[in-house]
């Protein structure tokens, strides 16, 4: 089968990857790359647990072709530490509010939620709900989770505020 | 790894459409959201795939020197959201794309793909048919501008031949110009459902707004393809903007329809539900155009 490389920004790296043309984003991320925190859940665009962002922007993994990347910035989870692998405030907030419960959803929440997380005026509840609505959890019946993203979000703009 | 066989990747529109005339039975894949969960399925296996999606030429929203607007198929629900040209002139289809899915496929699905699947649920479908759009297919023998009033030819069949690609949707705009629209999508959850069914309507007052000049109904959802109703349509244009105007809506709206039962809803609720969002949907259109119902 057709192979090819491709060159695409990953966790802020440049990368270069030699795939298989019908390998998805998801396939490429856990498979080539080793990023694991990508979950392989229903591979049909329902869950979310296999979210990224591309250039920005949340994408399911699963139904994205890999060769699309090409010349893109991808982020996944294990881009949110930093250099000495401490999480960020985001992943923190997941554990101090108790919304991780089995796990396997969390990785794609944490990543939708990005978007959000650096608006510059305060959300709704309503309007969180609404960002991570392509994804399911299971375990937790999402309150926890809402609260989270919520108290990251506050916690953003109070630290923008006082460094201006 | 995707179930298919050969993929090819165009560089540019010309290239496309030079590869569907030698392999006119290879898929065309846009954003995927719909092929990809297919190849999935097993349903597509062993199936030729010509890529577009990096094809930027066929990204994005602009307008003619005449006002007309044009929007490459590629365009994402989100970039239809979020574009200047769409928020000024028809924010209505902003809204309704907005409803599709939930983020990640609205950042993912494309507008020309959600009309070249030619299902009766297309969240776009219905403003689009609303707003007498006109569908650029061009092939490498050349170009034809049909109203999009003609492409749907049945459930999941429309009148795009194997060597042809949608390569723009126009707006004209003496469709939206001075014109106000709301879309009603009925869904039994909030995110990532198809509707139960859509309304798409959108009204031009005249100057003093007290009568319609022009109303537009269309329905997504109520027959095996997205539909007008030119009945109640007809009987609307001209009538004065009161309560009056209601009730002739939704006395003629039935007959341009015609729903069916699924594991979704009866076919009853659906006609229940045709009438109510017409009704809905012809009141937000009527007070966005800065008019009131009286009586
Ligand atoms: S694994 Fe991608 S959406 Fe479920
Ligand atoms: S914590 Fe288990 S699915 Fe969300």
């Amino acid at each position: 089968m057709a192979k090819k490389a491709i060159t695409c920004t990953v966790n802020g790296k440049k990368r270069e990857y030699f795939i298989d043309v019908r390998e998805s984003l998801l396939d490429m991320l856990r498979g080539n790359a080793g990023l694991d925190s990508v979950k392989h859940g229903c591979d049909v665009g329902e869950c979310g647990a296999c979210t990224v962002l591309i250039n920005g922007l949340p994408f399911n993994s699963c139904i994205y072709l890999a060769i699309w990347a090409d010349g893109k910035e991808i982020m996944t989870l294990e881009g949110l530490s930093d250099v000495k692998g401490t999480i960020s405030d985001i992943q923190q907030a997941f554990i101090d509010e108790g919304a991780v419960q089995c796990g396997f959803c969390t990785p794609g929440f944490i990543m939708s939620s990005i978007p959000i997380i650096n608006k510059e005026n305060p959300s709704t509840r309503e309007e969180i709900r609404r960002q991570i609505s392509g994804n399911l959890c299971r375990c937790t019946g999402y309150e926890k989770i809402v609260d989270a993203i919520e108290k990251t979000q506050k916690k953003r703009i109070a630290e923008k505020k006082e460094t201006v | 790894m995707y179930d298919f066989n050969t993929l090819y990747e165009p560089n540019t529109v010309e290239e496309a459409l030079a590869l569907k005339k030698v392999h006119p039975e290879a898929l065309l894949l846009a954003g995927g959201s719909d092929i990809l969960i297919k190849l999935r399925e097993g349903k597509l296996a062993g199936c030729d795939i010509i890529s577009i999606y990096m094809l930027d030429e066929l990204r994005g929203v602009s307008i003619q020197d005449n006002g007309e607007l044009i929007i490459r198929p590629l365009t994402s629900f989100t970039g239809i959201t979020m574009d200047p040209l769409i928020k000024q002139h028809v924010p209505v289809l902003g809204d309704a794309v907005d409803q599709i899915g939930g983020p990640q496929i609205r950042n993912i699905g494309t507008i020309g793909g959600n009309i070249c699947n030619g299902v009766t649920s297309a969240d776009s479908a219905t403003t689009l048919k609303a707003y007498d759009a006109i569908l650029e297919l061009s092939s490498a023998d050349g170009v034809r501008n049909l109203p999009y009033a003609e492409f749907n030819l049945g459930p999941g069949k429309v009148d795009l031949k194997p060597e042809e690609i949608l390569t723009a949707i126009r707006i004209p705009k003496e469709s939206w110009d001075q014109t106000c629209g709301h879309y009603i999508k009925y869904a039994k959850r909030k995110a990532m459902d198809i509707a139960t069914l859509g309304c798409s309507v959108n009204v031009k007052l005249t100057k003093d707004k007290k009568h319609i000049e022009r109303l537009r109904i269309a329905f997504g959802v109520a027959a095996p393809t997205p539909i007008r109703a030119l009945t109640a349509e007809k009987a609307a244009n001209g009538h004065a903007v009161d309560a009056h105007l209601l009730d002739i809506i939704t006395a003629n709206v039935e007959a341009d329809v015609r729903p069916r039962t699924s594991w979704r809803a009866s076919k009853e609720f659906r006609l229940h539900l045709v009438k109510e969002l017409a009704r809905r949907a012809t009141v937000a259109s009527i007070e966005k155009a800065g008019g009131t119902i009286h009586g």
